[in-house]
């Protein structure tokens, strides 16, 4: 086991000069772990996701963030996605006009290309589609569409889980996948996601709910609140949220 | 669009009138079509170039930027067409007839006149055709309805060179679609050329009239083409202009129509060359449930300057038109879009809508959008609208996230955004084949 992420101090404002989001965030997963982050809503949990992604509009006012011992933040969005982060949107992002296999094959062959390794034939591209898509119970006629386009939101987590899936990432990070989906979508994105678990790959998982922590069990859950992680426990952490809700570590309160 | 007279002549507007003169007698056709000619031409010398204070030319002031007359262009070596022409193929990957004007005139041996022939439809050149006997060739130089008053199609009129005569017959089903290559060579030194085409679509006759404009990059040549497309009843063309003059070129082109009952015209324009270019569309909708569609991708880079100016006239009623733009503009280009859709007292249950989009690519790039509707009968469904804005950031994070180079993530969005207008022309075959441009062009733009 080696550490994949090494979050420290992590302080973050919004745009130039806005608010403070994150005021401290430490935060360390190991290789095979999978964390959850609770948390009430504008505690800073998305924040934390997006940062790591590499999202504009965030100033990080200080504190680092290693990924495999290398600063994370010096790297553009797609230079991560190519040493193998992963963001799985919390609301993913319509594209009309590119189709679904366009990008992603674009997707796979640019992050190979960034690796140094030789771009996949078609082929062998169709072969790994169809593999992960049946997995996720999408038709060719799905991938063929454009970009999320017209996909219900379950559809569209689907989408997320099969694009992450394809990509291999070493750190997937999983952005209230929950939301908006039925119980029959929640058990098959819970599925895909938990077909990616190995000793190799570490998740983040963000969600306000205990519910998706019952199909996808974490090793560590954490409490965010207000910009910082509070408290960190292993899963009966998340039971012991679903009784008492988040009063506890609201300090807007006091 | 007024004509006021005016006594002082640039030194383009003196050129051309010493230039017609010079030409005038070599110009082909009959007694009548000279008559025409001279007052075409008398036209043009009263109206002078187009320029701002001309509300149709608001946006492209030839008076200023057309300095100089150029010389007429000469009948260029078939070596010097082939050259050209392998330089800049167009629907290479689609199946069609061709028929090739170049300078100005019309290409026999690089034409495919009789295997047309073989499917009814007839084909003249605009030379054989004027020197005709008869009045009806005469009208082959008439301005399109509307559009009374253009310099620029008086100027077209006066000078016209050569061109094609389509005649479809009634019924006609042709099995490929037919190219009009308007190339202007590599052999000749900046000059300039006029030629007017007319296509006449029997009723019930099913088409697809592929227009094309390539040329040398690094030559100021000028070109003036015009097209008209005449449609008889339930006639149903699918009609595409490609424009990729060369990058120093001063390109003007005029389409016309006339629709009759439920005909049906879907018209595309695919534009990325010249250094300016100007496409006026005037269409006259006078059946009844015609159909019209007209969309267009426009790609403007460097200092580019390109105009599109549509005029829709409903004279009839229960008739529809669409129209639909799209426009990527970098660097320090300059586009503009001016549409008008008249509805007449005549033309209730008109169902009319216009759409311009805009990209902007650049902080110096910059888009005029003037969609208009003149409306004078009751009980009509129509609509305009214009937006002129940025890549959507979120979408470029979304597929950077993905691990796709901003570069890359950008050509994939603009292509994506400019391929909308693809769609209306209604044939996956011509859409495919057009796809490479839109493609090629923000790598281009890259570089």
């Amino acid at each position: 086991m080696i550490v994949l992420l090494e979050v420290k101090n992590l302080h973050v404002k919004v745009g130039d000069g806005g608010r403070q989001i994150l005021r401290g965030v430490d935060l360390t997963i190991d290789s095979g772990e999978v964390h959850a982050i609770m948390g009430p809503n504008g505690s800073g949990k998305s924040t934390l996701a997006h940062v790591l992604a590499g999202k504009q509009g965030y100033d990080v006012t200080d504190g680092t963030v290693l990924f495999d011992g290398n600063d994370l933040l010096a790297l553009k969005p797609d230079e991560r996605a190519a040493t193998g982060v992963f963001l799985a949107f919390q609301y993913p992002v319509e594209i009309p006009g590119v189709a679904g296999i366009t990008f992603l094959k674009t997707a796979l062959n640019s992050q190979r290309k960034a690796r140094g390794e030789a771009e996949l034939t078609t082929p062998d591209f169709m072969r790994l589609i169809k593999e992960a898509s049946v997995r996720l119970h999408m038709t060719p006629e799905m991938l063929r569409r454009p970009v999320n386009t017209g996909f219900s939101g379950g559809e569209k987590k689907r989408n997320e889980i099969l694009q992450m899936a394809l990509l291999e990432p070493r750190l997937a990070i999983l952005d209230e996948t929950d939301s908006g989906l039925d119980i029959d979508a929640l058990r098959i994105v819970s599925r895909g996601v938990n077909a990616l678990r190995n000793q190799d790959r570490g998740m983040l998982v963000i969600t306000h709910y205990q519910r998706l922590l019952n199909h996808i069990v974490p090793d560590k859950v954490h409490v965010m609140s207000a910009g910082r992680i509070v408290r960190s426990s292993g899963k009966e952490l998340a039971l012991e949220l679903e009784e008492h809700g988040y009063a506890a570590y609201d300090v807007h309160a006091a | 669009m007024s004509a006021e007279p005016r006594s002082m002549k640039t030194e383009a507007e003196q050129g051309l009138a010493q230039q017609f003169i010079a030409a005038r007698d070599d110009l082909p056709g009959s007694p009548a079509v000279a008559e025409r000619r001279d007052a075409a031409f008398a036209l043009f010398e009263r109206l002078g170039l187009p320029h701002r204070r001309i509300e149709a030319w608001k946006y492209t002031d030839l008076r200023a930027r057309m300095r100089k007359a150029l010389p007429i262009a000469p009948t260029p070596s078939v070596d010097q067409v082939e050259r050209t022409l392998a330089a800049s193929s167009t629907f290479a990957d689609l199946d069609h007839y061709r028929l090739v004007l170049a300078d100005g005139y019309f290409q026999e041996p690089l034409s495919d006149r009789e295997a047309m022939l073989a499917e009814g439809i007839e084909i003249a050149t605009l030379v054989e055709f004027l020197g005709s006997d008869g009045t009806s060739s005469v009208e082959a130089l008439h301005d399109p309805e509307g559009a009374g008053g253009d310099a620029m199609i008086a100027l077209n009129a006066a000078l016209a060179s050569d061109g094609v005569v389509i005649r479809m017959p009634d019924g006609c089903l042709p099995s490929k679609p037919i190219e009009i290559v308007h190339v202007s060579t590599v052999g000749t030194p900046a000059s300039a050329w006029f030629t007017r085409s007319v296509a006449t679509i029997g009723a019930g006759a099913k088409a697809r009239l592929l227009v094309s404009h390539v040329g040398p990059d690094g030559v100021a040549y000028r070109s003036n083409s015009f097209v008209a497309v005449d449609m008889a009843e339930a006639a149903e063309i699918a009609f595409v202009d490609l424009q990729s003059e060369g990058d120093a070129a001063q390109h003007v082109t005029t389409f016309s129509a006339e629709l009759a009952k439920e005909s049906k015209l879907r018209h595309l324009s695919v534009a990325s060359g010249a250094a300016l270019s100007r496409l006026q569309g005037f269409v006259t909708i006078k059946g009844e449930r015609a159909d019209l569609s007209v969309s267009g991708a426009n790609m403007l880079s460097r200092s580019q300057h390109g105009d599109i100016t549509w005029r829709i006239d409903h004279a009839v009623p229960g008739a529809t038109s669409r129209v639909l733009y799209k426009s990527a503009v970098a660097d320090t280009a300059f586009g503009a879009f001016q549409g008008l859709i008249l509805v007449r007292a005549g033309a209730p249950k008109t169902d009319g809508k216009m759409m311009t989009r805009t990209l902007l690519l650049s902080d110096e790039a910059q888009f005029a959008a003037k969609p208009e509707l003149e409306i004078y009968a009751d009980d009509v469904q129509c609509g305009h609208g214009a937006t002129i804005g940025k890549i959507d950031e979120t979408a470029l994070f979304y597929l950077m996230s993905r691990g796709i180079p901003r570069t890359d993530a950008e050509a994939l969005l603009i292509r994506a955004y400019l391929a909308e207008a693809l769609a209306p022309i209604g044939d996956k075959a011509i859409a495919a084949s057009l796809e490479p441009i839109l493609a090629a062009w923000p790598e281009q733009r890259a570089l």
